[in-house]
């Protein structure tokens, strides 16, 4: 016992020595930092790399959140307490225990002369529980939310149109707002405490040089160029309680006549009118892998990345001209994108379907075949079970209680695991009728890119890679026709069981 | 003095017996149970202790993981276990299978909570070394998941640790942000022969 602990210790040590022997190489660049939203204000946080972590000053966490940090010289441990309840840290170790629970952080707090660091998931893991409020990290937007702050997620989409250019807010959830000009600019106002905005840097240089986040209040403010001429606003609900401004903005001398004609931009695109909710509007492809992620690789060079790109592409071709569905790809290029940002382009743009591509490959060039995929929710315990079927008694005003159903961000899939698995058995039916299938056709793993899917959402292997044959099928136009074919059987086969349309086209045409 | 000494001698000598056989043999005998594995075989006379356990390898079709009785250091307490465990789980698979872990991954560390979730920290190797295919990320995490839990009962949950870092994933796909329990899934069983 004595020595497992004297190991443990001297492997904190040297943790702690690596850490601070490579403090001094990480200063160059400091990351910007991030915002604290609470009801009081709004406050910056500094963050700092340490080890190749962000990480957080104790000491700033304790003046924002009034802590208490005492450190234990003899155990060589930290406790910081809040009110009610007292984090325990142990230096060399990536656990905090809350209260008795042991909640995991991706790495050991670090220690620069007397100032200690914790990274940043300490805020929404560890400090949130302690302190028995709500603090959300949103890394892509380096933010923290405490409390019940309004703070929708805003993504937007540039259009080229042939009367200007369309701008698509989707905003989640849907929140009250203006669209007013304000001499050279347009200026969209929210009813939130703060706006969480994906923006375009400059979608058009003529007609919108320019798009940012207000500097006070929730708003976007949009530069007008020379060539803007007039805008029509029009709100559109989204599903799941999310809203979409669709801003037209129309150049001038772009349209026959001298004034510009607004009427061709003026309603929202059709797809939002013609298809029924029940249907298939909104379908994200996700190619895996890209830029320096290449995934698999086979025996003569062909990259995974590759393969799943040139099937996500004719893909979305093929839906758009067939089922007339809105496609959406979660890269278009051989570019590096997170697991997180491919379940949130799904998110943000209130898809329907999260249908991500992958090939295979295995240590035995033998193995071969498809294989279907979707989320396994035993692997996530009694957290998943709980985010299945949750719900929170809150008061309603004018008295009584109402429950409201809850779920973590992070496990978003859980509600829609049983369609998940519908779909699933769809693509794997439909594949089987074009490609060889592997012994394990259908399956269900602890997918990262899944787990995040606010939709039904199902990850296809489409071959091995590794297997000389499959490769070389892989890098076919063929095979990938098959492929492209067998999957957009199963959409239409899975757009029908939802109703709400008839087939448009039967299956089974070719390209 | 000449038929003291044979007297002595063969007191000596039945003391000796006695000890053996009312103290050193029952005290020797009643380690056996009290050791924490539940796989135990008996000591190889002169060798270091060794227990059996379970290793997960890649079946020749490389479509399935494959338990193999192996012999492993004896380790005390479960958490000294567990490393004995794990590190021969990293080591060389048995002809005619195949490592379900890429070559070159050592153990950097094992730490076990209150709670019985075991953390495995594995050197850098784990990642940069993998082939990258989904079904063989599958192979590699739950050969140590399930090679900890089912040879030690006493831990319920792992999570894997690369560089002494949480990580989301080794090769892009299996979600490694939260402990995993046992799933056999992988694993062939006998009547699939």
């Amino acid at each position: 016992m004595n020595l497992r602990r004297l190991s443990l210790r001297s492997a904190a040590t040297a943790a702690l020595l690596a850490c601070l022997a490579a403090a001094p190489a990480m200063q160059a660049p400091p990351p910007a930092p991030y915002t604290v939203l609470l009801p009081e204000g709004r406050q910056p946080l500094a963050v700092r790399v340490i080890g190749g972590q962000e990480m957080f000053a104790l000491d700033e966490l304790a003046k924002l959140f009034d802590l208490t940090v005492r450190e234990d010289t003899l155990a060589g441990g930290l406790a910081i307490s809040t009110k009610t309840q007292t984090i325990a840290l142990t230096p060399g170790q990536g656990l905090a225990s809350v209260g008795g629970r042991v909640i995991s952080l991706p790495a050991p707090p670090a220690r620069d002369g007397r100032a200690w660091f914790v990274p940043v998931d300490f805020v929404p893991r560890a400090l949130g529980p302690a302190l028995g409020t709500r603090l959300e990290l949103r890394r892509p937007s380096r933010l923290i939310i405490g409390g019940d702050l309004r703070v929708p997620r805003i993504a937007t989409q540039a259009d080229p149109q042939p009367a200007g250019l369309r701008l698509t807010f989707n905003v989640a959830p849907a929140t009250p707002h203006t669209v007013t000009q304000e001499g050279s600019r347009l200026v969209v106002k929210f009813d939130a405490h703060a706006l969480d905005a994906n923006l375009p840097a400059s979608p058009s240089p003529e007609l919108v040089p320019s798009i940012r986040a207000a500097e006070t209040g929730a708003g976007i403010e949009i530069d007008l160029g020379p060539r803007f001429a007039s805008f029509r606003a029009a709100d559109a609900p989204g599903d799941r309680g999310a809203g979409r401004i669709v801003l037209d903005l129309v150049a001038a001398g772009e349209t026959t006549a001298a004034k510009p004609v607004p009427e061709p931009a003026v309603d929202p695109p059709p797809l939002l009118e013609l298809t029924p909710v029940t249907g298939l509007r909104t379908i994200v492809i996700d190619a895996g892998h890209g830029g320096d992620e290449h995934g698999a690789r086979g025996p003569q060079g062909t990259l995974e990345k590759d393969v799943t790109l040139a099937v996500a592409r004719r893909l979305k071709g093929a839906i758009e001209a067939r089922l007339g569905a809105r496609v959406i790809l979660t890269r278009d290029g051989d570019q590096t994108v997170g697991l997180d940002e491919r379940a949130a382009v799904a998110n943000n743009n209130k898809a329907d379907l999260f249908l991500s591509l992958h090939a295979n490959a295995s240590a035995r060039p033998a193995a071969s075949g498809a294989e279907v995929f979707y989320l396994s929710l035993a692997d996530y315990g009694e957290e998943a079970q709980r985010a299945a079927q949750s719900s929170v008694p809150v008061p309603v005003l004018g008295g009584g209680v109402r429950d409201i159903e809850v779920i973590r961000w992070e496990m978003a899939q859980a509600r829609h695991i049983d369609e998940s698995a519908k779909f699933a058995g769809l693509v794997e039916g439909a594949l089987r009728e074009r490609v060889p299938m592997s012994v394990r056709a259908l399956q269900q793993a602890p997918f990262r890119v899944l787990v995040g899917a606010n939709m039904p959402a199902v990850l296809v292997e489409m071959g091995f890679i590794s297997n000389p044959e499959q490769e070389k099928q892989l890098a076919s136009e063929a095979f990938q026709g098959s492929l492209v074919q067998a999957l957009l059987d199963s959409l239409v086969r899975f757009r029908d069981t939802r109703g709400g349309q008839e087939p448009l086209l039967p299956a089974g045409i070719g390209n | 003095m000449r038929r003291v000494l044979p007297v002595a001698a063969i007191a000596a000598v039945a003391l000796i017996g006695a000890w053996l056989l009312f103290i050193a043999l029952p005290r020797w005998y009643a380690e056996e149970p009290a050791a924490d594995p539940p796989v135990t075989s008996a000591p190889a006379a002169g060798a270091e202790r060794k227990i059996t356990a379970t290793l997960y390898f890649i079946s020749e079709d490389g479509m399935s993981l494959v338990g193999v009785q192996q012999e492993v250091p004896f380790g005390e307490p479960v958490i000294e276990q567990a490393r004995r465990i794990v590190e021969a789980q990293l080591g060389p698979a048995p002809d005619p299978l195949a490592a379900a872990i890429p070559a070159g991954t050592t153990l950097r560390g094992l730490y076990v909570t209150d709670r019985g979730d075991a953390y495995v920290d594995l050197s850098e190797e784990a990642r940069t070394r993998h082939g990258g295919g989904a079904l063989d990320e599958l192979f590699t995490i739950f050969a140590i998941v399930d090679a900890v839990t089912v040879n030690l009962p006493a831990i319920a949950r792992v999570q894997i640790l690369v560089n002494g870092r949480e990580v989301d994933t080794l090769a892009g796909h299996v979600d490694l942000r939260h402990p995993l329990e046992k799933n056999l899934t992988w694993v062939k069983t006998e009547k699939d022969e």
